[in-house]
């Protein structure tokens, strides 16, 4: 179409207004003449060059404006609303989220207490940025949360070191504090795409037991090196303080790396899901490992093949052999913008965005398609890009209102990149049995793409392309 | 030593090892000896190392069963009570599938594991209610049910870090280089 010829539609009740892909003619034109960055396609379907988001925000915020001014849409004459006329609700002391967001909310797997383990899963799809609040931080608890005293609570610290020491809430809190960004995951996050079958649910439910804070707390280094650890100690048994005492071994090679003891999450003292007043944090390992309630920890010369390090937290290979110790939560993307359960409304400019991580380092490049992975456009990445930690990634798409199928696929600093699912499975093996519910855990560790598919309406389906 | 002060020479110790940030740790640790953390030190290792004195045979531990366990783990270990409750005898072998239920029998690399896990956490709704030579028992009771070791065979310090687990030699570790 010449977008010369570009005429605004009258709707017939007063509002004048283009569709979309004629607007964007216009933005084309517009853009063209200030020297913007091209909304030429980068990728097939419709994924747009991401650089035009990067300049600053510019370019699609100021194409928009162009076209309004081109339109000259009158809108509804504008009226105050009711909460604008009155004096509004007191100020709380906490406060929390609208009444409006009632539904944004984590999914539990044992809503009524049943006398078994608990997991709540983020809601991905409902939220923005890269920070999780800490009410909706994912959860997952063996024997129920302890009610934890934290002037009572104790952190010792023995075995092969010189001198065992007791630390308190109060006396870590003198230290001199670290904060970083981290991204903590289950090492079952993702589990139901071992299913041969794509389940019909939403990023949540897949990929829901992963979250990321700014944590805060005491190098382990510094307080090991004050036990005076014997250079021959090679693990550590970190212990928590719940029902089960929850233990796991670490290498000490890893609490010299950049292990905490972290008592604050995202500013606040941490959450009693998540592992209040004190947990292990160790950035990139399985969250499992990441001890909550921490109260021991002690040096040793060898592993203690716990219960969840022998059994839960392993996995099966094809053919029979199994992986023990395997620690690091891989490479990993996904979309949640759009995902299983948003729909799309209309035709037009979206940006399609997710979360991106990597138990190894940072985030380089994400890499998108809109046509099932037949080609790739980069997309944006948002920065500050941290080690182990969310980075959010956009790209913009104009979706022509046909089928199209998005995936996002990571790469990190150290050469690793997510694999497609095909390759993943090819490798780590699908599960046999059908995989009913989202809330099973056929095996450990899945990282491969997820796909989602928009069809002609703007449903979109969870598919494995 | 000004706050900044401290924070300065933390990061400077950080970024230079071990040394440096043993001389400007703040060291607030109370100094404990290992009998003030006696009760606490109950993680077993598979050597053996840390079993606690005390003994235990498979007769003796199908009395405690009955009693203590059998209500989620069913009879004779069966399971079947609920679908999370698991059964802790018998189990398919590995090559079945990614999604094969792992249990003691097809998994376990150790039995100093069963040992230790029900000690610090069963029954599950009274984590260390148990005696070490009902703990002992229990895991010479579930040994048997899965022929690991014999009816008479008699565990302690010295014998159960001697049985061998049939899944022990089969755990590859994928990072070797990060231990």
């Amino acid at each position: 179409m010449d977008s010369r010829q570009v005429v605004p539609q009258d709707d017939g009740v007063g509002k004048v207004h283009m569709a979309p892909p004629i607007r964007e003619e216009i933005m084309g034109q517009w853009r063209r003449r200030r020297g913007a960055p091209s909304l030429d396609d980068v990728a097939g379907n419709g994924l747009i060059n991401r650089r035009a988001l990067l300049g600053r925000g510019f370019a699609i915020a100021g194409a928009v404006g162009a076209a309004g001014t081109v339109t000259g849409a009158a809108a509804e004459p504008l009226i105050d609303a009711p909460w604008s006329l009155e004096f509004g609700q007191i100020t709380p002391p906490v406060q929390t989220p609208s009444p409006f967001e009632k539904d944004v909310t984590r999914a539990l797997s044992n809503p009524n207490g049943e006398f078994r383990n608990s997991h709540a899963r983020t809601p991905h799809h409902l939220i923005g940025g890269t920070v999780t609040p800490n009410g909706l931080h994912f959860s997952i608890n063996h024997c129920g949360i302890p009610n934890i005293d934290p002037a009572q609570h104790k952190l010792v610290i023995h075995g092969m070191v010189r001198q065992p020491l007791e630390f308190t809430l109060e006396s870590l809190s003198r230290y001199p504090l670290v904060s970083r960004m981290a991204f903590v995951e289950c090492a079952g996050n993702s589990a139901p795409m071992f299913s041969k079958v794509p389940l019909q649910t939403t990023v949540q439910m897949l990929h829901g037991l992963v979250s990321n804070s700014e944590w805060t707390g005491v190098p382990l280094s510094m307080l090991l090196d004050e036990a005076g650890i014997d250079p021959k100690a090679k693990w550590l048994i970190a212990e928590g303080a719940d029902a089960q005492m929850l233990d796991r071994s670490v290498p000490v090679k890893k609490a010299y790396d950049d292990a905490l003891i972290a008592i604050y999450q995202n500013g606040e003292h941490l959450m009693p899901g998540n592992g209040y007043p004190m947990r292990l944090l160790l950035p990139g390992y399985q969250g499992n490992m990441n001890v909550k309630f921490v109260h021991r920890i002690k040096v040793v010369d060898q592993p203690a093949y716990s219960y969840f390090e022998t059994k839960n937290y392993s996995q099966i290979l094809p053919g029979g052999k199994t992986w023990r110790f395997h620690f690091v939560m891989e490479v990993k993307s996904f979309i949640t913008h759009p995902s299983f359960g948003l729909s799309l409304k209309e035709p037009g400019l979206y940006a399609i965005s997710g979360v991106a991580y990597s138990g190894t380092g940072r985030i380089s490049k994400v890499l998108v398609s809109a046509d099932g992975g037949k080609s790739w456009g980069e997309a944006a990445l948002q920065g500050p890009i941290h080690e182990k930690a969310f980075t959010r990634f956009v790209m913009p798409w104009r979706w022509d209102g046909q089928p199209a199928t998005l995936l996002s696929r990571a790469y990190d600093d150290g050469g690793n990149v997510q694999p497609l699912r095909t390759d993943f499975v090819a490798q780590r093996g699908e599960a046999v049995n059908p995989v009913t519910t989202p809330l099973a855990f056929p095996n450990q560790h899945y990282n491969s793409t997820t796909s989602w598919a928009v069809d002609n309406k703007g449903e979109i389906k969870h598919v494995y392309a | 030593m000004s706050t900044r002060n401290v924070i300065a020479a933390t990061a400077l110790a950080l970024a230079f090892g071990a040394g440096p940030a043993m001389a400007q740790s703040p060291g607030l640790g109370k100094p404990l000896t290992e009998a003030d953390i006696k009760q606490w030190d109950i993680a077993v290792l598979p050597d053996g190392s840390n079993l606690p004195p005390g003994s235990g045979t498979p007769a003796k531990g199908a009395k405690i069963f009955a009693e203590k366990c059998s209500a989620c783990h069913g009879d004779a270990a069966k399971g079947g009570v609920a679908p999370f409750y698991p059964a802790l005898v018998g189990g398919q072998p590995l090559t079945n599938g990614i999604d094969t239920v792992k249990t003691i029998a097809n998994y376990y690399a150790y039995p100093t594991t069963i040992f230790d896990y029900t000690r610090r956490a069963m029954p599950y709704n009274m984590p260390r209610s148990l005696t070490d030579d009902e703990v002992y028992s229990l895991t010479a009771y579930i040994l048997a049910l899965n022929n690991f070791i014999g009816q008479d065979d008699v565990m302690d310090a010295n014998t159960l870090p001697k049985v061998k687990m049939p899944n022990r030699d089969n755990f590859i570790m994928p990072y070797p280089d990060r231990l």
